[in-house]
């Protein structure tokens, strides 16, 4: 600090020297090709998931919800290449529709954790001292809850449904992703250029949201990244025990517990295939998000 | 200095529970419409009914004296009455506990054995084996325990018939013969998590210098792996399996309503469909102080482990 004084007085109308923060600019499409043949692959799956939960129900070739009474537990028969699920309804057309619900819940959850953790974790570092300890103890405390038990007791009080289970799950995680962000924030905020930009006379807000966030961001993305996976299971659980989303909406986790009736009818194909979906999109965010985590672990 | 760590983790315990529980109850005060609406679940009540109800949670009082009021009949073991059942919600729980207990205690056994056994063979030995481990764990920990459970449910109920699909069993044999199925769903993504953890705190302290010196001191290999690797390894492993083991509780829920066992977590479920809050209040308080109680645990034998670690939080 002392020795940044000569350059940059406080109150000086024209600083002598602008400090310039640094920044971990690299792009996208760098970011990712660092992350190897493992991490690339996951992001084309990922892609793909994505692709499908915009689009799904526009080229489902049949309606997701549409019930053949005689057609329960078909197997792939012509245009219907993974055959009927337990209401005679076409297993493909189901999964493709059922990604929309299946990817969007993850994503509010991810972004909702993400936002109020970020804010929690930028907050203590700033102030730090009193205002530090107050917040991580009351993180601390709240990770008492796990996830799925808030989102079932949710589900008691406001009744089932896709968007408390969301809210659940992302208070549930905060704690988690502001415990990370925290300790990236607190080193970031010793750094020298932060103490220089303060003396420069720059706001609090401007430091914390046009430097420390930029620069705490690698992480926030490996952190989103691997927490999409946690929120995916952890919704298809939910709405696999029938807390969720409500059927005969489709939705991966619904379709299991649908179809669960046809396993000891020896006819697994319409549960293994959403169970399947579930876990690709899983292994793909896991695999991603551990790649950007190293990468934003050895940034720093 | 330990047992300021310790006094310091009881009361974060202390405080968690009271957090905990305040959320459990307060949600009777967020939900849509009176109280009474949400005790009843929407069902159309007599009178009298109401009546009791209104005593039996002091919904005449202010809302922390209610707060108290149940806070006290919880911690004497009074927990409400089901709605549904009109029973006793203690009773209820009780006749359930047993199961759940048993479920989690078996699939931690599966992850303590199975997971510690795999990482450390394969963090001992680089090579084919190791990499078939990181790849089968990496993919074996993304599968979700419903989706372990109908695979499962396939393979080794239907097709091979070695185990029963569905429900407990009467003794304590046939329990294990109905437990196994569910023990393995509930601990597979757990088990792939500890072993990985397992592999690379096992080649992170092979790596050392201390344990490069040991071996060229000419130090046996038994002895080498055991007094050198093992014991320094031991730190994040009992970490990794602690706070995994704990999250057990939570999933059991899932898997208990996959195998149609009559556990607290199925019937948590089944609580939450029918609006039955007295009992989804009940079991959560049990289930979250568990939780609690298992995480809190793992904090102190981790301090009792690394006697440098007995000031900060938990590490990462």
């Amino acid at each position: 600090m002392s020795e940044l004084m000569p350059l940059a007085r406080a109150g000086d109308a024209a600083p002598l020297v602008t400090v310039q923060a640094p920044r971990g600019g690299r792009g996208a499409v760098g970011l990712l090709r660092a992350t190897g043949t493992a991490g690339m692959a996951s992001a084309v799956v990922i892609a793909i998931a994505t692709t499908v939960a915009v689009i799904g129900s526009l080229i489902a070739p049949f309606s997701p919800t549409l019930v053949h009474p005689a057609l329960p537990f078909v197997g792939p028969t012509g245009a219907h290449v993974l055959g009927f699920d337990v209401e005679g309804r076409d297993v493909l057309s189901r999964l493709l529709a059922g990604a929309t619900s299946s990817m969007l819940g993850p994503l509010a959850v991810v972004l909702g954790s993400l936002l109020a953790g970020t804010m929690f974790a930028v907050i203590a570092a700033w102030r730090r001292g009193l205002i530090d300890a107050v917040i991580s103890s009351g993180l601390d405390i709240l990770f008492a809850f796990p996830g799925i038990l808030l989102a079932v007791l949710a589900a008691a009080v406001f009744g089932a449904g896709l968007p408390a289970a969301a809210i659940s799950l992302a208070i549930a995680y905060m704690p988690y992703v502001a415990r990370v962000l925290r300790g990236a924030a607190l080193k970031e905020r010793s750094q020298p250029y932060v103490a220089a930009l303060e003396v420069q006379g720059a706001s609090a807000t401007t430091i914390c949201l046009r430097h420390i966030v930029p620069n705490i961001m690698p992480l926030m993305v490996a952190q989103a990244t691997i927490l999409f996976g946690y929120a995916m299971v952890d919704l298809a659980a939910i709405s696999f025990i029938g807390l969720g989303v409500q059927p005969p909406a489709p939705n991966w986790g619904v379709m299991i517990s649908e179809n669960q009736v046809g396993i000891p009818q020896g006819y697994p194909l319409p549960a293994l295939a959403a169970g399947a979906c579930i876990v690709a999109v899983v292994i793909a965010f896991n695999v991603l998000g551990e790649r950007l985590f190293e990468q934003a672990q050895g940034s720093r | 200095m330990r047992l300021a760590f310790i006094a310091r983790r009881l009361a974060m315990l202390v405080a968690s529970l009271l957090v905990a529980s305040f959320v459990i109850f307060g949600a009777l005060a967020l939900a849509p419409g009176n109280p009474i609406a949400a005790l009843s679940g929407g069902r159309s009540l007599p009178p009298s009914s109401l009546h009791v109800l209104e005593q039996r949670y002091h919904l005449n009082q202010p809302f922390f004296t209610q707060y108290w009021y149940w806070l006290d009949n919880a911690l004497h073991g009074n927990l409400g009455i089901s709605i549904t059942l009109r029973e006793n919600v203690t009773t209820l729980i009780a006749s359930r506990v047993w199961t759940t207990a048993g479920l989690v205690l078996y699939a931690s056994l599966i992850i303590l054995v199975l997971g510690i056994g795999m990482g450390i063979v394969a963090g001992l030995r680089p090579g084919m084996l190791d990499t078939s481990a990181l790849v089968t764990s990496a993919i074996s920990a993304a599968i979700p325990s419903f989706v372990a459970a109908i695979a499962l449910v396939a393979l080794f109920a239907v097709k091979l018939r070695w185990f029963p699909a569905l429900g407990n069993g009467t003794d304590f044999v046939s329990n294990l013969r109905h437990f196994t199925l569910p023990a393995f769903a509930l601990a597979l993504s757990s088990l792939a998590i500890v072993a990985r953890v397992t592999r690379s705190a096992i080649r992170e302290e092979a790596d050392r210098e201390h344990v490069q010196t040991a071996i060229s001191r000419g130090i046996p290999r038994r002895q080498l792996v055991r007094r050198h690797i093992l014991r320094n390894a031991a730190i994040p492993i009992t970490t990794i399996s602690g706070i995994t083991i704990a999250s057990l509780i939570a999933v059991a829920a899932v898997v208990e309503t996959a195998f149609s066992l009559n556990g607290l977590g199925a019937y948590l479920v089944t609580s939450a469909q029918n609006k039955d809050l007295a009992v989804v209040q009940g079991i959560s308080l049990v289930l979250v102080t568990a939780f609690v109680v298992i995480n809190v645990a793992v904090d102190l034998a981790y301090a009792v482990l690394d006697p440098r670690v007995a000031l900060g939080s938990r590490a990462q």
